[in-house]
């Protein structure tokens, strides 16, 4: 076996091979990004399951509330709110699913303790993970949010394109540094991540008002407004994508509510990295990143 | 008595290469665990010079793991210090995980819906590696591991021998200074395990330098790969030398490999005759399967001289027993161990502790782990 040495000219010293310049460091973390991002890109590429599953079901929940909300001759607008929270579904199910629960089955794997053990930071996998999530709910959230307007004949009225579309991005920025929070949450928590996704599924869907105007929640829906990204985001989304409908109800217009999105991004991402450095610190301490091996 | 190492005898001041692979002083780790805490090291000193192929033998439950896990920067030491090539394990942890990776036996990491390739490529960017640059050092490891065939097979359809090389493949992506090998052949067949032991020695020689760490409870492949080797019990380095050094401390006895029909009561019972220094059981390793077939129990007598044996012959009758064969044999690591423990390495099954989470959620609680 000749493997020649690697990562250009061998180097004189152990000394010297670990003293890298900021450049590389900075190299190394985007790679890192890149590299993690890469399964979750492959994979939706090649699994297609995920067509029947996030897609059909979504696509069948909210033909439901189309369904009644033409029964009870609700305004046309209503129909496009709900068809906008179906396609919205998708990145909150990929938050939950593959981002907070992630670093858990990361750890059960034994994946944790080689990312650990790498020289990138943690961030970058958190970082990582997101970009190769955002593709994979991407896709779905569109075909959901085309498939159904097509089907229900749902009508768009945008006025301020860019204001939507930079909300539309802000509300997935701040949905996934909650998910990088998350994730170091769960971990550092030790709770079986299982249940804790399923119990961030139904009840965020209901205080978000996926399926409806978040406003009528009253006091609820204000606070979802101020917490929870998908919440803010969707009413935000709602205001610009069907311009003269219903006013909003308790909740603010939608330029207010892009600021706090990016608040909202700002504060996760940093919260991110410090309970990541945190549960580092603790991991090594405790001995969580300890699992079996064999 | 636990050793101290505090002199390896290898490369000299003048080299690039003069810091210490590997410095440890005192190490000490307990866990918290339910209903006591449990000390996996107890007082670890040693030293590894650069380029040395290290050993570390020991039952399951010795603390190897354990040691491995805080020179890796995943564990830190309840008391004591470390330094790798130099660097604290504890204050400078981006520059040790810069020039070490680890591989360890049965691991499953990575993702089963890539393909081997891609598998590595994506392990190769967290080290920073170029992504052209990655591919085509993914393609040589790949040919040098012996993966060519697999090189375009989906990871979760690998057997347990090419996903240890592959794991190896993954471990020397960044062309480590030190590479940290926990049980790399376990599980794997007697044919995988050679080709993976081949590969580890040829990585190594190919650079003067690259330093190996390797834990192991298989006697022969310590003895076959180790320059020196650090016998481990209960979380205390016992002995510390090469294999021909360790091997000298139990040379004064005459030692025995005696196949019998049937022994009532076990090795145990000869044990106690004049003479007998130690009677143990042969491991699965020292035990053919023809052993097996034939239902034969076999002993690894240690007595104190020759003239012994007469003793130990004449009290089989009456347990029973007949010899199968009788044969003198030269000194292993496992009659050091037997020597320096008291027991085989298949006596005691004393659990290395892991922490898993409990029904609460909280990681206190040891488990077997190995």
């Amino acid at each position: 076996m000749s493997l020649r040495p690697f990562l250009g000219e061998p180097s004189a010293s152990p000394a010297e091979a670990a003293d890298w310049s900021r450049r590389r460091v900075i190299g190394n973390n985007l790679r890192s990004v890149l590299g993690r991002a890469y399964p979750r890109i492959r994979g939706s590429l090649r699994e297609k399951s995920w067509v029947a599953f996030e897609i059909g079901l979504p696509f069948l929940s909210t033909s439901a509330f189309v369904f009644v909300y033409r029964a009870v001759q609700a305004p046309p607008e209503y129909i496009g709110f709900v068809v906008l929270g179906g396609a919205m579904t998708a990145f909150w199910l990929n938050v939950v699913w593959m981002m907070a629960a992630q670093l858990y089955w990361e750890k059960d794997q034994g994946n944790l303790e080689l990312y650990f053990a790498a020289p990138m930071s943690l961030m970058s996998v958190l970082f990582g993970m997101a970009i190769g999530g955002l593709f994979m709910s991407s896709s779905r959230a569109v075909i959901v949010l085309v498939v159904a307007s097509t089907v229900y004949g749902v009508h768009f009225t945008v006025l301020q394109w860019p204001l939507l579309l930079t909300v539309f991005l802000l509300t997935l920025t701040a949905l996934y540094g909650l998910g990088m929070m998350l994730a170091s949450l769960f971990l550092m928590w030790g709770r079986e991540a299982w249940h804790l996704t399923q119990l961030m599924v139904e009840p965020v869907y209901f205080v978000s008002g996926l399926n409806f105007p978040v406003g009528r929640l009253g006091m609820l829906g204000a606070l979802a407004v101020a917490i929870i990204p998908l919440a803010v985001g969707l009413d935000a989304m709602r205001q610009l994508a069907f311009a003269g409908g219903p006013p909003p109800v308790g909740t603010p217009p939608a330029d207010i509510e892009a600021l706090i999105l990016v608040a909202m991004t700002v504060v996760f991402i940093l919260l991110a990295r410090v309970m990541l450095r945190s549960l580092e610190l603790r991991a090594r301490r405790e001995g969580r990143l300890t699992v079996r091996w064999r | 008595m636990p050793v101290t190492d505090s002199s390896s005898g290898l490369p000299g001041a003048a080299s690039p290469l003069a810091v210490p692979a590997i410095q440890a002083r005192g190490i000490r780790r307990v866990y918290a665990a339910k209903p006591e805490p449990v000390t996996a090291l107890d007082g670890i000193d040693l030293e590894v010079a650069p380029g040395e192929f290290f050993g570390l033998l020991g039952p399951n439950g010795a603390g190897k793991t354990t040691l491995i896990k805080i020179l890796t920067t995943l564990l830190l030491p309840s008391a004591g210090q470390a330094r790798v090539f130099g660097f604290d394990i504890e204050t400078e942890t981006k520059k040790i995980r810069r020039i070490m990776n680890m591989v360890a036996g049965g691991e499953q990491s990575g993702y089963g819906i890539l393909e081997v390739r891609e598998q590595l490529w994506m392990f190769s960017q967290f080290y920073g590696i170029g992504v052209r640059d990655g591919w085509q050092r993914v393609d040589e490891l790949i040919e040098a591991v012996g993966l060519g065939d697999q090189r375009k097979q989906r990871v979760s359809t690998l057997s347990t021998g090419q996903r240890q090389k592959m794991n190896f493949a993954r471990g020397l992506l960044n062309d480590p200074w030190i590479l940290f090998l926990d049980e790399p052949t376990l599980g794997l067949d007697v044919s995988a395990a050679r080709s993976v032991r081949e590969l580890i020695g040829a990585w190594k020689a190919a650079v003067p330098g690259r330093t190996v760490l390797l834990t192991t409870h298989y006697m022969a492949e310590a003895d076959e790969l180790c320059e020196r080797i650090a016998i481990v019990d209960r979380g205390r380095i016992l002995a510390i030398g090469s294999p021909a050094e360790l091997k000298k401390r139990v040379q004064r006895e005459s030692l025995f490999r005696l196949e019998l029909d049937r022994l009532a009561g076990g090795p145990a019972s000869l044990a106690g005759l004049p003479g007998v220094v130690s009677a143990v059981a042969a491991t699965a390793e020292g035990s053919g399967a023809a052993d097996e077939a034939r239902q034969t129990v076999v002993v690894n007598l240690v007595l104190e001289d020759d003239a012994a044996l007469g003793g130990v012959v004449v009290a089989l009758d009456p347990l029973g027993a007949h010899i199968v064969a009788l044969a003198k044999s030269e000194p292993s690591l496992e009659d050091v161990f037997v020597e320096l423990v008291g027991r085989g390495f298949d006596d005691d099954h004393a659990p290395e502790p892991v922490l898993r989470p409990d029904e609460t959620g909280h990681p206190d609680v040891a488990e077997a782990a190995r």
